[in-house]
């Protein structure tokens, strides 16, 4: 068999949504659950992509080829997310299972605590990869670069956040506030950066909120599998030592404890709600550009919330 | 070709020491630090020996196998004898050294495996061999020469190398060379290192015997096999801005007759062939390889499946063969819009693609191969298969490389995977394959139908007596 059990099964097959029907409330329910079905499964594709990434950061050197691959899925499942308008179908759907009071409230206490515990976001985040402390201009910066990249150009994310910086690993920050580390170094960045993150500008406040959910995503895989890190190169372990290591891989373990811990019905993110109350959510053939400027208004939105 | 039968000639694995002194050495450190290890110990014992590359010389006298742990192991042919009529092509270990250690990159806090990744040989020139072989990060050439006779007789130095009292030296010998026990001795010759920032995955040496190239994730580089401190970057796909990257090299080979032709091929399964006479950077192709994609086919893997992890020239030269995930083409030169031929390797995991994508098997790389005439190609495949395709006769077959299946001198039988519901006596359903056992490394002859195949640390040479 496969060489770690599986322990969920995925159905390989993707159900094409039916549209439409004879019996217009049968058919929109089995629709919308037709849909569900597939983007439920979308979404485990997306959080177990955003996973090997983050994974493939520990070992020994990222294998770049198999890196570009999975930031290629990811930024291919993300771009139809977009364009499906994906995040009115998922609000709609759970509004009419009436879960939506209780998120919405979830929603407004956890964003209002920046940086604390929130739900498993929906997969729009993408996470900051571990960072290999190195000198500028290495392929492994690049690397991290590159996924940086991948997230930025997707629709629903923010703009990059600087790897560039010396953003050196510390693995007892790690989950406390990078958040406001980030926002410095992005606002940094933002003058030096190319117009499409530009655009984003204000937008970091959102990447961090992406990514705080996420932080607290990683830190439960931390909590189960201890620290992340792998690389601590101040005072340098025995290279012998680092040797056995890297022959171990341990991805497998990690990979389906993490699964297990973060397997949970899809949370609305944090804007979903907010879009609907917006006066412009994004239409499903929105660009990326018009997803960003409206998520750059609910940002305004979010901290006039916030602050009150 | 097909209906006749392979017989396993020798399984290697009895030669091959479990791991290196230096691998030895720490394992007993760690028995003694740290119990808890013990699980890192016993797989340390089985991935120092990972077979990571296989390869034939140019006459098929020797085959070469480069390992995780960094070693070169050479097996010979013998010769055939009128005495032992049965012992003619058996392969015994001829060389094992040491090619490559594992490094410490120091700046960027990395280590630098010592896996060796590719081996080629050079056409002899003379009584020795020579072969390059590399890692991620440096090429190393290797000179592999016999000794089998020594003098003996000197006039001023004792037999075990003291030197003789002069006043002993009464008379005038010359010295004269005694046979002696062959031995066999590798040195390294040339080592081009530093020229690539990322991991090589190929090297290829040019039909005029020169210069070589060397292809890592983003560039490509040519060699002249004399010179080490310098080398010529001939492609290079990085974009100026590292988060457009999207796509990168998998594979890279000389054309076997025109020195100025070789082919590159990428992860979004295009293969470029570039002609170095056009201009010094090969930036521009000459041709582009690429075939329309099946949109009914279409998932989020098609990407990832359409990358190519292997691409060979066919002897003649008219034509080219990739590997992708599911497939084996075959591409002749002058037509670029789609493969001439295109042979299924495992059809049946196009259904499973989210569940190897999850064990990462998805990202195998396997490499092809083809007969001295070009009339069969091979693949490997999983649950120790691989896949013989016959061009001509439009035939394949699935073999297995493991123990149980092979008795010495007994014919291959041929496996077959159940894909629908009701399995057949033999067969095997997909379910119960083993993703394990793979099969990434197959080597054929250049003349006979002798191949070679490995397992994951297991060398099978199997032969085909007509």
């Amino acid at each position: 068999m496969f060489p770690k059990g599986t322990k969920r099964k995925f159905s390989d097959s993707r159900e094409e949504p039916v549209a439409g029907g004879e019996d217009v409330n049968q058919s929109s329910l089995a629709a919308v659950r037709m849909l569900s079905s597939y983007s439920l499964q979308r979404q485990s594709l997306l959080d177990m992509s955003l996973i090997k990434l983050q994974l493939c950061h520990m070992l020994v050197e990222p294998n770049l080829c198999r890196s570009v691959l999975i930031a290629n899925t990811v930024r291919q499942i993300q771009e139809e997310m977009t364009q499906d308008g994906t995040w009115q179908i998922m609000t709609q759907a759970l509004s009419a299972a009436n879960a939506a009071a209780q998120c919405s409230a979830d929603r407004l206490v956890a964003t209002e605590v920046l940086c604390r515990q929130t739900e498993a976001a929906q997969g729009e985040q993408v996470p900051k990869p571990f960072p290999v402390v190195g000198s500028e201009g290495c392929p492994a910066e690049e690397v991290l670069e590159e996924e940086e990249a991948a997230a930025a150009e997707v629709g629903m994310t923010m703009s990059t956040v600087s790897p560039q910086a010396p953003t050196s690993y510390l693995p007892g920050t790690f989950g406390m506030d990078p958040c406001w580390e980030e926002e410095e170094t992005g606002e940094d960045d933002d003058d030096d950066e190319e117009e499409d993150s530009e655009e984003c500008g204000s937008g970091s406040e959102g990447e961090e909120r992406e990514r705080d959910s996420l932080v607290e995503d990683t830190r439960t895989a931390e909590q189960v599998f201890g620290t992340f890190e792998i690389k601590n190169p101040a005072p340098s372990p025995d290279p012998a030592l680092e040797e056995l290591f890297s022959d171990v891989d341990a991805s497998y373990y990690d990979l389906d404890t993490v699964l297990t811990g973060m397997q949970s019905v899809p949370k609305m993110g944090p804007y979903d709600l907010l879009e609907s109350l917006s006066s412009h959510g994004p239409s499903p053939l929105s660009s990326s550009t018009s997803c960003r400027s409206d998520l750059n208004e609910l940002d305004h939105i979010m901290e006039i919330i916030v602050g009150s | 070709l097909l209906r006749s039968g392979f017989r396993l000639l020798r399984d290697l694995n009895t030669f091959r020491m479990p791991c290196t002194p230096k691998t030895l050495q720490m394992l007993i450190l760690l028995l003694f630090s740290n119990t808890q290890l013990n699980l890192i110990i016993a797989m340390l014992f089985v991935t120092a020996d990972i077979i990571s590359t296989v390869e034939f010389n140019h006459s098929g006298e020797l085959l070469a196998t480069g390992d995780k742990g960094g070693r070169v192991v050479i097996f010979q042919q013998e010769l055939e004898s009128k005495n032992q009529p049965l012992c003619r092509g058996e392969y015994n270990v001829y060389s094992t050294f040491q090619s490559h250690e594992p490094e410490f990159d120091y700046l960027k806090s990395l280590e630098i495996e010592e896996k060796i990744n590719k081996i080629r040989w050079l056409p002899q020139k003379n009584a020795a061999q020579f072969l390059l072989s590399t890692n991620d990060k440096t090429i190393k050439l290797w000179k592999i020469s016999e000794r089998d006779k020594r003098p003996e007789g000197y006039n001023l130095k004792e037999e075990d190398g003291r030197y003789r009292d002069p006043t002993t030296v009464t008379t005038l010998r010359v010295p004269v060379f005694h046979p002696m026990d062959l031995m066999v001795e590798a040195s390294p010759r040339r080592v081009f290192a530093n020229a690539h920032t990322y991991h090589i995955n190929s090297i290829s040496v040019n039909s005029d015997c020169e210069t070589y190239l060397s292809a890592d994730d983003l560039r490509i580089n040519l060699w002249n096999l004399e010179i080490t401190d310098r080398s010529f970057n001939i492609v290079d796909i990085k974009p100026a801005n590292m988060e457009e990257l999207t796509e990168v090299i998998t594979a890279a080979e000389f054309h076997p007759n025109q020195c100025n032709t070789f082919v590159y091929s990428s992860s979004k399964g295009t293969i470029r062939l570039c002609d170095m006479r056009a201009s010094a950077l090969c930036d521009q192709h000459s041709k582009l390889f690429e075939e329309p994609e099946d949109p009914s086919n279409r998932s989020f893997f098609s990407e990832i499946i359409s990358s190519i992890s292997d691409v060979k020239f066919s002897h003649s030269g008219r034509y080219m063969m990739t590997r992708d995930y599911l497939t084996v083409k075959i591409w002749d030169l002058n037509m670029e819009s789609r493969p001439v031929e295109t042979y299924q390797v495992h059809e049946y995991l196009r259904s499973k693609l989210c569940s190897l994508y999850e064990n990462d098997c998805i990202f195998d790389k396997f490499e092809c191969c083809w007969n001295g005439n070009d009339s069969v190609v091979m693949t490997g495949s999983y649950n120790n298969f691989f896949r013989m395709f016959d061009r001509g006769y439009r035939q394949d077959v699935t073999l297995e490389a493991s123990r149980e299946s092979s008795k010495p001198r007994s014919v291959l039988k041929p496996r077959k995977v159940c894909t629908g519901g009701k399995r057949k006596k033999d067969e095997i359903s997909v379910d119960s394959l083993d993703f394990n056992k793979k099969i990434l490394h197959t080597a054929w002859h250049p003349q006979d139908n002798i191949i070679a195949v490995a397992t994951t640390n297991n060398l099978y040479i199997f032969q085909d007596r007509l």
